[in-house]
């Protein structure tokens, strides 16, 4: 099942055709309307008319997180804030936010995404699909929101949290399909079970999971409590959100929407672009943006890509399952912490740095973290009611800066290891990768 | 009159304790009274010693956290009763005090109370007019 069979098994070459067309106009459009492009290729030497090939790509220059934010809120509109319809902002990372805007053809642009991939799942107008991704500003939400609306099925918007009732509903209300980050799903099929009541029976015809790393483990895990297939989504909130990428019945590699997305594999050090099936960092270009047309964002995830046709008949480029970071940000609880801001969390405590670690863990289903400092004289006084305090305040901290609570503990000078270089300070014990 | 004593850091985990004593030890500090405050995830360790600062030094070249901290020993009786009647004093003059700890004396039917608070000079005062003897800090530290 196709839900745009035209486009979606376009030959390599027409389709090829069709994005450099579109990689052209939106270069133009950037250059022409944004001072941030315009400046940046200025300064680079390179102008619209010099993308002639797909390959002539490679001549712009890269975009990343830093530049976006320093765009806050709204220096890379494309377009009068009277043709945006709505906005949507990127969770917890350091300083200002990502601000995404979306035309009204944007958020059509964007269901359409979604609805391919829904399609790609089995689900259709026939279907139930509880949504579990927060509503709000996360673009997760939403997003399959739209897509759902789109391919006719009805939608439980429910959001996360809950868990019971989440359940309650899914039972009552007959849900086919449903949409988790794979830890929360386990936790809801645990619930589930130790109520006595087994998932399985629910009928649930596919998954849809993103929003945060897994391994084919827990996939298996997810697909044995409920009984059916789970297909993993990749988006993010800079390019549009959740989308970019679903995965087909074959469960080989996401498909990534070629004629919206242009996708291409760097090394993360050098910045040169590799082949198919090299890994490395995915760069990812808007071919279909009114808004906010994000031009080579390097999205920081390590995969590859296979441009082989696949057997499900599609011959969009499949991405594999993202397999690490070029950077040091973690996912906890779906939301992005970078080392940095518990670094800088803790400057507001003392005077001096303190040596820390990050630890993340899975005891059951849900990640826990725990943030190791070492005591210094500044931090250390010889009653329990200060110590507790000062723990409470670092905690307070973090939870500011990277809006998730921590487990702080507070360990002896000189006991976490040291590091020659640059600092390992995350251990990361959930071994998603 | 103030006696210093040592406060330590230490994590709760098993054999914690063993460390920082066998520096003292190493360095022949000898400890008079000790006591230990403790949470689930770390502990102070306070200590009176015969001499707080070699034992501070010590310590911390071998990478404790030690803060010399200002408490004050009284004498009280070792009968019965002996410890409440010191409360009594400092619980109606309003001191809050932080902690206690108390051992007992070379001196016939004495014990030792050793206390602190956050205004420790108005504990002393507060004692001192109700006649309850202070321990002169070297009397403690050489007992």
């Amino acid at each position: 099942m196709f839900w745009n069979e035209e486009i979606e098994t376009m030959p390599r070459q027409d389709l090829e055709e069709l994005q450099l067309k579109k990689l052209q106009a939106t270069v133009k459009r950037a250059f022409d309307k944004i001072p941030y492009y315009h400046k940046r290729y200025s300064e680079a030497e390179v102008f619209p008319e010099d993308i002639e090939t797909l390959k002539d790509i490679e001549k712009l220059p890269f975009i990343t997180k830093d530049d976006l934010r320093e765009s806050y809120p709204f220096g890379l509109f494309a377009v009068d804030i009277k043709e945006i319809k709505e906005l949507h902002s990127s969770s917890g990372t350091t300083g200002k936010p990502v601000v995404s805007g979306y035309t009204e053809k944007d958020l059509d642009t964007w269901a359409e995404t979604i609805a391919r991939g829904l399609t790609m799942m089995g689900i259709g107008e026939d279907d139930i699909l509880q949504n579990t991704h927060g509503y709000g500003m996360f673009t997760g939400g939403f997003g399959v929101h739209y897509g759902c609306h789109k391919v006719g099925a009805a939608i439980i918007p429910i959001s996360t949290g809950q868990t019971r009732r989440q359940i309650e509903i899914m039972s009552d209300f007959g849900a086919t399909g449903l949409i988790f980050t794979p830890s929360y799903g386990i936790h809801l099929g645990e619930v589930a079970l130790e109520d006595g009541i087994d998932p399985k029976d629910f009928g649930i015809k596919a998954i849809g999971f993103g929003a945060e790393g897994w391994t084919e483990e827990i996939r298996q895990r997810v697909e044995e409590i409920f009984g059916t297939k789970a297909y993993n989504i990749y988006g993010l909130t800079e390019l549009m959100g959740p989308g970019v990428g679903v995965e087909c019945e074959a469960q080989n590699g996401l498909h990534i929407a070629e004629d919206i997305y242009y996708p291409e594999i760097i090394d993360p050090k050098t910045g040169k672009v590799l082949g198919g099936e090299t890994p490395g960092e995915l760069v990812l270009t808007n071919l279909e943006r009114e808004g906010m047309p994000v031009i080579r964002f390097r999205t920081k995830d390590l995969t590859k890509l296979t441009y082989e046709k696949c057997s499900c008949g599609r011959t969009h480029a499949r991405m594999s399952r993202i397999t690490g970071r070029s950077d040091d940000m973690i996912k906890v609880k779906g939301v992005a912490i970078f080392p940095s801001q518990i670094e800088k969390a803790l400057l507001k405590i003392g005077d001096v740095e303190p040596h820390y670690m990050i630890i993340v863990t899975r005891p059951g289903t849900l990640d826990e973290i725990e943030v190791k400092v070492e005591a210094s004289q500044d931090i250390f006084f010889d009653g329990v009611k200060e110590m507790m305090a000062i723990q409470e305040k670092i905690g307070k901290s973090i939870e500011n800066e990277t809006g998730i609570r921590v487990k702080v503990t507070l360990v002896e000078p000189k006991t976490l290891p040291r590091f020659e270089g640059k600092a390992k300070r995350v251990i990361d014990e959930r071994n998603l990768h | 009159m103030k006696i210093k004593q040592l406060s330590i850091f230490l994590q709760n985990r098993m054999g914690s304790l063993s460390k920082p004593l066998e520096v003292l030890s190493d360095a022949d500090v000898n400890i008079r009274a000790m006591c230990m405050a403790d949470t689930s995830e770390f502990g102070i360790l306070r200590l009176v010693v015969d001499n707080p600062e070699k034992g501070k030094e010590a310590l911390e070249e071998n990478n404790f956290l030690v803060k010399l901290t200002e408490i004050i020993g009284v004498e009280m009786n070792d009968t019965p009763g002996g410890l409440t009647s010191v409360l009594k004093v400092i619980k109606d003059n309003e001191i809050d005090l932080e902690y206690l700890y108390a051992f007992s004396h070379d001196k016939a039917e004495k014990a030792i109370l050793l206390l602190h608070a956050d205004d420790i000079d108005k504990l002393i005062s507060v004692l001192t007019d109700n006649d309850i003897t202070i321990v002169p800090s070297k009397e403690v530290y050489t007992l």
